[in-house]
Order: structure tokens, then C-alpha cells, then sequence
């Protein structure tokens, strides 16, 4: 069974219609990237599947649950939202760290709101969670690589370790699917290469990611399968060998050759 | 006139002005924050009679709405604010409460702009973080939201309640004897000038201790940078 099975996604803004019936599925543990110029969609795409907007039409599925259906006789509850948002994790374009908080505090707030939830403070349930996210938390930010920056403020951070919290915190939820969003497009050049090796590095786990991104190489290296986007439909599907040895429409080929254009 | 009766009466009148300014300020800067949600507010009638109620207001001389609070009831509807059974026919309580109310009508106006420039200045992005990570919309404001807007409006906060040390003198127009009334008066009846100056170092030792104070509140945020 998929992980992820995404049935003729649609979205508006106005008049524009930016998703026009976006249909894939994604098996777990699978990397899938997800290319195409601006305005294409991409972002609109997994805004859609994180909750941030609302689908005009369509419906998705987690592990063959429905958590989202356009055609449903009403719209879901904040709760429920909450709730269901909980299987994907993103990772956006602008880090947005929360700015007050050190390191290790982005890390654990969200987990330990959702403990204090569940649990009554004073507890030893509690004490106990409250341990595990700790520990969960020293091991994410050691995977990401910024051990000796647990006690630092984003602002002390260049934008490549902030990235590089940005997804230890995505992962403190544990999303069953974790999205990217441009991870390294507001980052310098020379700052691209530490984010996108931690990127690399989640995918022997057996978590499920995609990567919206305009990093080529990236998407040819470390996805298992690539889709292509332009103006709101998937142009092209298949495996990085396929979209970028052999494309067959003519939008992924103009595309392509404009992107590895060597100047 | 002795040095030491001067300072007497100075610092009677400046208990007065020490009163109208913490009363201002504990109900302004609620209200502030009232007026701030009825001008964000998604209810467009709401948000218009708000935001031109804080229009007027803003552009409107403070002076001209201390006589109309005090003097209007009046003289337009016979009905002085001194007769109002709950001041209990006490003239200076009744000035002093209709005064304070001015107050803190106009820095409630001033206060919610500062909150709402604040709020609104806060990313998008801050939000949308918050939610993606599984946080209920209440969590995200007091968790996340709020510190950024506090140290976001802690400057233009403390510029306005150092004009406010200053306006509190403006009430010596409805005859509310605060520090400036009594200096004023010993000019007038006595014909002594030297105590406007002394009034003026009340002010300024006044608005140096706030200014100390917000310094190190802007200092304590300043840990960090949104």
C-alpha cells in the first residue's frame, strides 16, 4: 500500500488556477523530487499537502486513510486538521526559526506542547516523555551536525545551519512524510552543499520525502522518482534515468536544457 | 516663599501627576490592544467604526478632547460631570476621572496602532511554522507570536509613554492640580517663576528613571533578533 496516494488535487487562487488536478502516489521510504519553473506549482503543491492551503478540489490519502477530501459535506475542523497535518512535516524555503529560542528549545517545543498535552505536568508519564524528547532531540540536531550549536540563538547561525535545525525540527514530529520546500534556495551557493548532505543522509532511513527543488543534480542523485511540473499539471513522471536521459515532452526537455546550461 | 514649602506643594501636585500617568497607562495599554483587534478584525464594520474612531482621535488635538470629556456633559446636556452621583459631588475626583478618562482614550488609539504594526510585522512564515509542527493556534500566539511583537513594539511603546510624563500636564486645563497646575499658579498668584524650572527637573528625573527602565527591558530582549 502507498504511503502517500494524492487523487486529482486542484487549486485555485481567484481566477488562476495554479494545481490543475495533480494525481501521484508514493511508496514509503521512497525520495521523490519534484522540478518545473516558478510558478509552476511546485510550492502550491505541498502547501496543499501540509495543510497551509486549502485544495480547491481532490483528495489525499496517509496509508490509506483519507485526511483530506474537497468534496467532503464540511470543512475539517481545526482539530482535525491538526491532526491529520501531523503525517507530513515541512521544511520551508525561509528556515522560520523561531527566532526566541535557542537551538535545542526549536527542537523540543513542539513535542513538549503536544507532552504537556497529553500528560499532567508533574507526572512521571510526563517526565518520562518529556526524557525521550530530549534525547530524541540531542540525536537529531548530532545527526544534523550542529552538536556544538544546541545553545545558540538562529540569529547566531549562518542560513545553512539554520536550514539544517529547520529539518531536525521537522523531524522531532516524526512525520511519516517529510517535505522540502526550495531547502536551499534562500541559502549562498557555498552553503547549498551542507544542507543537501543532510538531506542525502535521511535516505537510508526509511522515511519518505519530497523535495520540491531546483538543484538537478540534487534531484538526479538522491531521488528515487522525478516529477516535472508546468503550469499546474505533472508533465512528466518517471525515474531520474528517465525524466533526465531520455524526456520525452518537449516542456521537459526545453526545461532541462535551459537548467543545465553551462554558462 | 521657602524652598522647602515649594517643594511641598510641587510634590503634591507631582503625586497627582504620578497617578494620572500609572492610571493612563494600566488601562491603555489594555484597551490598546481591544481597539488593535477591532482594527484587524475579519467583521468589516467592526474594523471601520475602529479604525475611524483611532482616525479622529489621532488627528484630533488632546487638549480639545480633555474639554469636551469635562466640559460637554455640561454644557450641551446640563448634566456637569461634577453632579455624576459616582463622583459624590467631589469637583477634583470628578475633573480628575473625567481627565483620566481623555487619557486613556487617546494613548488606548496611539497604543493600538504601535500593537498592530507590531503584530502584523511578525512573518507569515512564524505561523505557518507553528502549525506545520502539530501547534494549535492559541500556542502558536503566546508561544511564538507574542515575545517577537513585545520586543517589536518595546520602542515605540516607551516613546509614547514618555509623552504621556509630559501630556499629564495638559490636564492642568480642566483644573486638575497636578505638578505643573501648582507651579503655574505659584507664577500666577505669587508671582514667583523659579518653580516652572523646578517642575521641569521633576519631569526630566521622571522620564530618566523610564528611560533606565526600558533600556534594560530592550537590552534583556535583545538576545535575539526576529
Amino acid at each position: 500500500m502507498s504511503v502517500l496516494e494524492v487523487k486529482n488535487i486542484t487549486k485555485s487562487f481567484g481566477k488562476t488556477e495554479v494545481l490543475k488536478g495533480i494525481s501521484f502516489s508514493l511508496e514509503k521510504g521512497e525520495v521523490l523530487a519534484i522540478i518545473g519553473s516558478s510558478g509552476s506549482g511546485k510550492t502550491t503543491l505541498l502547501r496543499c499537502l501540509n495543510f497551509l492551503e486549502t485544495p480547491s478540489g481532490g483528495s489525499f490519502y496517509v496509508n490509506g486513510e483519507l485526511v483530506y477530501d474537497a468534496s467532503a459535506q464540511k470543512a475539517p475542523s481545526e482539530a482535525q486538521i491538526r491532526k491529520n497535518g501531523l503525517h507530513f512535516g515541512l521544511v520551508f524555503q525561509s528556515f522560520n526559526l523561531f527566532p526566541q529560542y535557542t537551538v535545542f528549545r526549536n527542537v523540543t517545543l513542539a513535542p513538549e506542547l503536544k507532552a504537556a498535552e497529553t500528560y499532567r505536568k508533574g507526572t512521571a508519564e510526563y517526565r518520562a516523555e518529556i526524557e525521550r524528547i530530549h534525547a530524541t532531540a540531542h540525536s537529531l540536531i548530532a545527526r544534523v551536525g550542529l552538536t556544538d550549536k544546541e545553545n545558540s540563538y538562529p540569529c547566531q547561525l549562518s542560513g545553512g545551519q539554520q536550514q539544517r535545525v529547520a529539518i531536525a525540527r521537522a523531524l522531532a514530529r516524526q512525520p511519516e512524510i517529510l517535505c522540502f520546500d526550495e531547502p536551499t534556495s534562500a541559502l549562498d551557493p557555498e552553503l547549498t552543499g551542507e544542507v543537501l548532505r543532510v538531506i542525502k543522509g535521511l535516505k537510508s532511513g526509511d522515511s519518505t520525502m519530497i523535495v520540491v527543488t531546483h538543484e538537478m543534480e540534487f534531484a538526479r542523485s538522491v531521488a528515487d522518482r522525478v516529477i516535472f511540473m508546468a503550469d499546474g499539471v505533472i508533465e512528466e513522471e518517471g525515474t531520474p534515468e528517465e525524466v533526465f536521459g531520455d524526456p520525452q515532452s518537449p516542456k521537459t526537455q526545453a526545461f532541462l536544457a535551459k537548467s543545465l546550461e553551462k554558462i | 516663599m521657602l524652598f522647602w514649602d515649594v517643594t511641598l506643594q510641587l510634590l503634591e501636585g507631582f503625586g497627582l501627576t504620578c497617578l494620572l500617568f500609572i492610571s493612563t497607562l494600566v488601562l491603555a495599554l489594555p484597551l490598546g490592544l481591544v481597539f488593535a483587534f477591532g482594527s484587524m478584525s475579519k467583521t468589516k464594520p467592526l474594523q471601520f467604526i475602529t479604525r475611524g474612531f483611532v482616525y479622529i482621535i489621532r488627528g484630533t488635538p488632546l487638549l480639545l478632547q480633555l474639554m469636551i470629556v469635562v466640559y460637554l456633559p455640561g454644557i450641551v446636556f446640563h448634566h456637569p460631570l461634577t453632579k455624576w452621583g459616582i463622583f459624590g459631588g467631589n469637583v477634583e475626583v470628578a475633573y480628575f476621572c473625567g481627565a483620566l478618562a481623555a487619557f486613556v482614550i487617546n494613548y488606548a488609539c496611539y497604543f493600538s496602532e504601535i500593537y498592530r504594526g507590531g503584530i502584523e510585522n511578525i512573518p507569515r512564515g512564524q505561523y505557518e511554522a507553528g502549525q506545520v509542527l502539530g501547534m494549535t493556534k492559541r500556542q502558536v500566539f503566546f508561544k511564538v507570536i507574542l515575545l517577537q511583537v513585545f520586543k517589536n513594539i518595546l520602542a515605540p511603546i516607551s516613546n509614547e509613554t514618555i509623552t504621556l510624563v509630559k501630556d499629564t500636564a495638559l490636564a492642568r486645563s480642566v483644573a486638575v492640580a497636578e505638578i505643573f497646575f501648582v507651579s503655574y499658579e505659584l507664577l500666577s498668584l505669587k508671582n514667583i517663576i523659579w518653580p516652572l524650572f523646578y517642575t521641569g527637573v521633576f519631569y526630566l528625573v521622571f522620564n530618566t528613571i523610564l528611560t533606565i527602565l526600558f533600556n534594560k527591558l530592550e537590552k534583556r530582549l535583545s538576545y535575539f533578533r526576529s
